[in-house]
C-alpha cells in the first residue's frame, strides 16, 4: 500500500505547486492547505503503514501487540494538523487584510510598500476606513 | 608594571587620554593640547633613541601561540621620532591654519588617534599588534580625507584610499598569518629569528607576495599609486603628516622590517627594485602635468616612495643605510613644502602653481623656508637632502643586476626632484607677481614653525651628518641589515663620479625648470594617460561592482511573489532528484498489494487534481474538502483513528471557513494566470510532485528502524499509565511540545483579531 500512498502523495504536491504558482493569493492560500495535507500523508507513510490494528494498549497488558500502528507519526500528525489549521487561519486573514487595505488579491498590486522612491500616491488607494498611518501618508 | 613596559606604553596611553581630554575642548584650544602632547610623546622618544632596543610584552593568547609586545630598536625610534616630531609641528600648524572652523577638535581627536596608530605600528613586536595599528592608521585616514564631507569629492577620495589601503590591508593580514604560522611565533624578532623556517615553508612564496602587497598599497606603489593623489583632498596639514610624512611611510617600515628575512630572496629583490622604479619613473611624469601644488607634492612623494622601496628591493649591504637617510630627508623637506603649500593657499587664496609668482617681498619667511626645503630636496649641498642623494647614487651603482639601468632611472627621478624643487621655490617666489585672490603676507607664527624648523633641520643634519648617523640612522639601518652598518654618512666624499653625475642632475633639473610651462601643458594634452591609467581601472572595477550587485538584486530580489515561489519549488524539486540520480538512490518498496483503502487515495488525488483546476471559488474550497476527507479516511483506516477524528473536525471547520471568507471577497474566482503562464507552472508542478514521490519511494524502499516507536509502545503504560499510546506521547512524554502548539495558535488567535481589525467593516459594506 506503501507505492499507491507514495504516488498518490506526489499528485497532492504536483496540485498545490501548481495552485501556490496563481496570481490571486486566494489560490496561493489553497496550495497551502494542500501542500499542508501532503506533509501530513507523507510523515504518516514515513512511519510506515498497513495495519489496520490502532496503537492502544490492550486492558491488562504493558506494551503494544507486534501489529499495532506505529504511534509515533500518528502523535506528529495530530500536532501537524491543528498547526496547519492555525496558520491557514492567519494566511486566510492576512489575505482578507490585504484586499481590505490595497483593494486586490494579486500580489503584483501589493508592492506599494517594496519602492520607497516613487510617490506614496501611486498605490491604489485604500479604502476610506483603513488604518489613519496610510491615510496620511496618501 | 616594570620600567620599559610603562616608557613603550606612555605615549600611547597619553595620545589617547589627550584625545579624549581634546573631545570636551573648544576649537581655539584643541590644538595647543595636541601639539603639547605630541611633543611630550617627541621627548620620551628622545631620551629613549640611540640607545639599545627597549621591549617589553604586553599580552599572550598561549592556545593560540600568540604573544603581543612592543618593541623600540633604531627603524622603530626613527619613525617614532619622525611621527611625534612632525606630528608636534603639524598639530600647531593646524589650529592656525583651520582657525575659526568648528570641526578643528574633531581634526586634532583624529590626528591623536592616528598618531597613536603609527606608533603602535612601527613599536609592535608582533604581527597581531601591527596589523591591528596597521588598519587603525587606514580607518582615520579615511576619516581625515573625507574632513570636507559635503563635497563629493572628498567622500570619493576617503573611500578609494580606504578601499585600496584597506584591501592591501587584508592581503597583509594573511601573509602575516601565513609567516607566523611558518615561523611558529607572531613575534616580530622571533620570525627574524626563525628565517630559515619562513623561507622554507610550503607558502613562503605566497606569505611574502601577501605582505608585498600590503606594503605596496600603502606606500602607494605602481599600479595602486593613484589613491594619494586624490588623497589631497584633505585639508593640507593632513596631506603634510598622513600622505607625505608618516602613512605613506609605513609600507616602507613594513619591507624594511621583514628585510632581514626576505633581504637576500631574489624575487623580493626583483619585485621591489623594479615596482619601485617604475613607481617613481611614472609618478616624475605624471608630477609635470599638476598645476595644483598638493598634487605636484603629491606625485613627487610617490616618487619617493617608489625610491624607497627601489633602494630596499637592493642587495641590504648597499642599501640599508640610504634607504634611511633618504627616507629622513625626505620626510624633513616634503612635509616643510606640503606645509608651505598650505600657507600659499592660505594667503593668496590659490595653490595654482601656475598663477603664483614672486612672492619672496611680500612673504620672505615663507620663502625662505621653502627655499631652505627646495635645495635640500634638489640635494645641493650642504643640504642633508645632498648626503640623502649622494647615498642614493652610491647604493644604485653599486647593485647587482641591472646597475645601469637603476643608476638611469634614479638619475630620471631625481632630475624631475630637482626640477619640481625648482618649481616650488624659484618659479614662485620670484620674478613678476601676478595679481593672487588675496593680497599675501607671512602667515602667523605657529604656522611658519613647521616649515622652518623642518627646513633648518635639513640644512643643520646635512652640516654634519655624521652626527644625525651615529646618533640615529646608524641604529635605523642596524634593524634592516641585523647588525651595525659598514657605510657612513659624510657631506663631502670627494671628487668622484657621483659627484659628477649630481651636478648632471642639478644642471638638467634646472633647465626642465625653465621649459616647466611648456613641459605642463605638453603633458596634460596627452589624453592617452587619463584614458589608460590604473585609476581608470578602479573607477571601472567599482562601478562593476555596483552594477553586478544591482544585476544580482534584480535577478535575486525581482518583486514577484510568483517568481520567488517558482524559484523555492525548483531547488527543493531539483536538490532531491539530483542527489537520487547521483548515486542511484531511486528504489521501490516491495508491496504491490492493493486493497480497498485505495480507493481513499483515488479520492485524495481527484479532490487536488480538481482544486488546481476548478474555476471558481466555491467549486475548489469544495474539491480541497475531498482531499481532507480523503486523507481523514486513510488515517482511519491505516489504524490512527484520533488523527482522523481530528482531520474531520480541522477540515470542516475548514472548509466553512474559507468558503465563508473567499465568497465574500468581491472578486471574481478564476484563475488569472495565462494559458502560456499555467502550462510553465504545470511543468513545475510535475516536476515537484515527482520530485515528491519519487524521495519517498527511496525513503519507503529502505529498512525501517522501529525503535522509537516501540519504546513508546513498551513505556505508554508502565511510564505513563494510558493505555492509548498516541494520547500519552502527547500529554505526557512530549508534553513541552503540545504545550508550545497551544502556544502558537493562541498567538495566531491573536494576531487574527489584531488583523480583523479595520477589515470586519469594509468587507461588511462590500455585501
Amino acid at each position: 500500500m506503501e507505492t499507491p500512498l507514495a504516488l498518490t502523495i506526489g499528485v497532492l504536491v504536483a496540485a498545490a505547486a501548481y495552485l501556490l504558482l496563481a496570481r490571486d493569493l486566494p489560490r496561493v492560500l489553497l496550495g497551502f492547505v494542500l501542500l499542508g495535507n501532503a506533509a501530513n500523508l507523507t510523515i504518516f507513510a514515513a512511519g510506515r503503514i498497513g495495519t489496520m490494528t490502532p496503537p492502544l494498549v490492550e486492558y491488562g497488558a504493558l506494551a503494544l501487540t507486534a501489529d499495532a500502528a506505529n504511534p509515533l507519526p500518528q502523535a506528529l500528525v495530530l500536532t501537524a494538523i491543528v498547526i496547519g489549521f492555525g496558520l491557514a487561519a492567519f494566511a486566510l486573514v492576512l489575505v482578507m487584510r490585504a484586499h481590505a487595505e490595497f483593494g486586490s488579491v494579486h500580489a503584483e498590486d501589493m508592492d506599494a510598500a517594496e519602492a520607497p522612491d516613487e510617490p506614496a500616491t501611486q498605490a491604489p488607494s485604500p479604502p476610506e476606513d483603513s488604518i489613519p498611518a496610510r491615510r496620511e501618508a496618501a | 608594571m616594570h620600567a620599559p613596559e610603562l616608557i613603550l606604553l606612555l605615549p600611547l596611553l597619553l595620545g589617547i587620554a589627550a584625545a579624549i581630554v581634546v573631545a570636551c575642548l573648544r576649537p581655539a584650544q584643541a590644538a595647543p593640547v595636541g601639539a603639547a602632547t605630541a611633543a611630550v610623546c617627541f621627548a620620551l622618544y628622545l631620551g629613549l633613541a640611540g640607545g639599545a632596543p627597549v621591549s617589553a610584552a604586553f599580552w599572550a593568547v598561549p592556545s593560540l601561540g600568540v604573544s603581543g609586545g612592543l618593541r623600540l630598536d633604531g627603524l622603530a625610534a626613527l619613525f617614532a621620532l619622525l611621527i611625534t616630531g612632525i606630528g608636534t609641528l603639524v598639530l600647531l600648524y593646524a589650529g592656525s591654519y583651520l582657525k575659526g572652523d568648528p570641526r578643528l577638535t574633531r581634526l586634532v581627536v583624529l590626528l591623536l588617534v592616528f598618531m597613536v596608530a603609527m606608533l603602535g605600528s612601527v613599536t609592535a613586536n608582533d604581527v597581531i599588534t601591527l596589523f591591528i595599528f596597521w588598519e587603525l592608521t587606514s580607518l582615520t585616514s579615511f576619516f581625515l580625507v573625507a574632513y570636507d564631507h559635503e563635497k563629493l569629492e572628498a567622500r570619493k577620495a576617503a573611500l578609494q584610499a580606504l578601499l585600496i589601503t584597506g584591501g592591501g590591508g587584508l592581503a597583509l593580514l594573511a601573509g602575516l598569518i601565513l609567516v607566523a604560522i611558518a615561523a611558529g611565533t607572531t613575534s616580530l624578532t622571533g620570525i627574524i629569528a626563525a628565517r630559515e623556517a619562513v623561507l622554507a615553508h610550503p607558502a613562503a612564496v605566497p606569505a611574502m607576495l601577501l605582505v608585498i602587497l600590503g606594503a605596496f598599497t600603502k606606500s602607494a606603489q605602481f599600479p595602486f599609486h593613484f589613491w594619494l593623489p586624490n588623497a589631497m583632498a584633505a585639508p593640507t596639514p593632513v596631506s603634510a603628516y598622513l600622505h607625505s610624512a608618516t602613512m605613506v611611510k609605513l609600507g616602507i617600515y613594513l619591507l624594511a622590517r621583514f628585510s632581514p628575512v626576505y633581504g637576500d630572496e631574489a624575487l623580493w629583490q626583483g619585485l621591489l627594485t623594479w615596482t619601485g622604479l617604475l613607481t617613481a619613473l611614472v609618478a616624475a611624469v605624471l608630477a609635470f602635468r599638476e598645476t595644483d601644488l598638493k598634487r605636484v607634492l603629491a606625485y613627487t612623494t610617490v616618487t619617493a616612495l617608489g625610491t624607497l622601496t627601489m633602494l630596499l628591493g637592493l642587495a641590504p649591504e648597499l642599501s640599508a643605510m640610504a634607504a634611511v637617510t633618504f627616507l629622513t630627508v625626505h620626510a624633513l623637506y616634503k612635509a616643510a613644502l606640503f606645509l608651505t603649500a598650505g600657507i600659499l593657499d592660505h594667503e593668496t587664496g590659490t595653490r595654482d602653481a601656475s598663477a603664483l609668482g614672486g612672492l619672496r617681498g611680500v612673504m620672505p619667511w615663507t620663502a625662505a623656508a621653502a627655499v631652505l626645503a627646495a635645495l635640500s630636496m634638489a640635494g645641493l649641498p650642504p643640504f642633508l637632502g645632498f648626503v640623502g642623494k649622494e647615498i642614493v647614487y652610491e647604493a644604485a651603482v653599486a647593485a647587482d643586476g641591472g646597475a645601469g639601468l637603476i643608476v638611469l632611472g634614479a638619475f630620471l627621478v631625481n632630475t624631475a626632484g630637482v626640477a619640481i624643487a625648482g618649481l616650488l621655490s624659484w618659479r614662485i617666489f620670484f620674478g613678476a607677481r601676478p595679481a593672487t585672490p588675496k593680497a599675501p603676507h607671512d602667515p602667523p607664527i605657529a604656522m611658519l614653525a613647521g616649515p622652518v624648523v623642518l627646513a633648518t633641520f635639513g640644512l643643520l643634519a646635512g652640516l654634519a651628518p655624521s652626527l644625525l648617523g651615529g646618533w640615529l640612522l646608524d641604529g635605523a639601518a642596524a634593524s634592516i641589515l641585523g647588525h651595525p652598518p659598514t657605510t657612513y654618512l659624510a657631506l663631502w666624499h670627494g671628487f668622484t663620479p657621483i659627484l659628477a653625475l649630481s651636478v648632471v642632475t642639478v644642471l638638467l633639473g634646472a633647465l626642465l625648470t625653465l621649459f616647466w610651462p611648456r613641459l605642463m601643458r605638453g603633458l596634460q594634452a596627452s589624453r592617452a594617460l587619463d584614458r589608460f591609467g590604473p585609476g581608470h581601472g578602479y573607477d571601472r572595477a567599482l562601478a562593476g561592482i555596483v552594477a553586478c550587485a544591482e544585476a544580482t538584486t534584480a535577478m535575486v530580489q525581482h518583486g514577484s511573489l510568483r517568481g520567488y515561489i517558482r524559484l523555492l519549488l525548483l531547488v527543493a524539486a531539483l536538490g532531491p532528484l539530483v542527489v537520487l540520480i547521483a548515486y542511484d538512490g531511486a528504489a521501490w518498496p516491495a508491496d504491490p498489494v492493493l486493497d480497498p483503502r485505495a480507493l481513499a487515495f483515488g479520492m485524495i488525488a481527484a479532490g487536488a487534481v480538481a482544486t488546481a483546476i476548478a474555476r471558481g471559488t466555491l467549486a475548489a474550497v469544495m474539491a480541497l474538502g475531498l482531499v481532507g476527507f480523503g486523507a481523514a479516511i486513510v488515517f482511519l483506516t491505516f489504524g490512527a483513528p484520533d488523527v482522523a477524528l481530528t482531520q474531520f473536525t480541522v477540515e470542516v471547520l475548514l472548509v466553512v471557513i474559507l468558503a465563508t471568507v473567499l465568497l465574500r471577497l468581491p472578486v471574481h474566482g478564476r484563475d488569472t494566470r495565462t494559458t502560456r503562464q499555467r502550462s510553465g507552472d504545470a511543468v513545475v508542478a510535475v516536476v515537484m510532485g515527482s520530485s515528491v514521490a519519487l524521495l519517498l519511494l527511496a525513503v519507503l524502499a529502505a529498512p525501517f528502524d522501529p525503535r522509537l516507536g516501540d519504546w513508546f509502545g513498551q513505556n505508554s503504560v508502565p511510564g505513563g499509565h494510558g493505555q492509548n499510546v498516541v494520547n500519552v506521547i502527547l500529554v505526557d512524554f512530549r508534553a513541552l511540545d503540545t504545550l508550545g502548539e497551544i502556544a502558537v495558535l493562541a498567538i495566531a488567535a491573536f494576531a487574527v483579531i489584531a488583523l480583523l481589525r479595520g477589515v470586519a467593516r469594509p468587507l461588511r459594506r462590500g455585501n
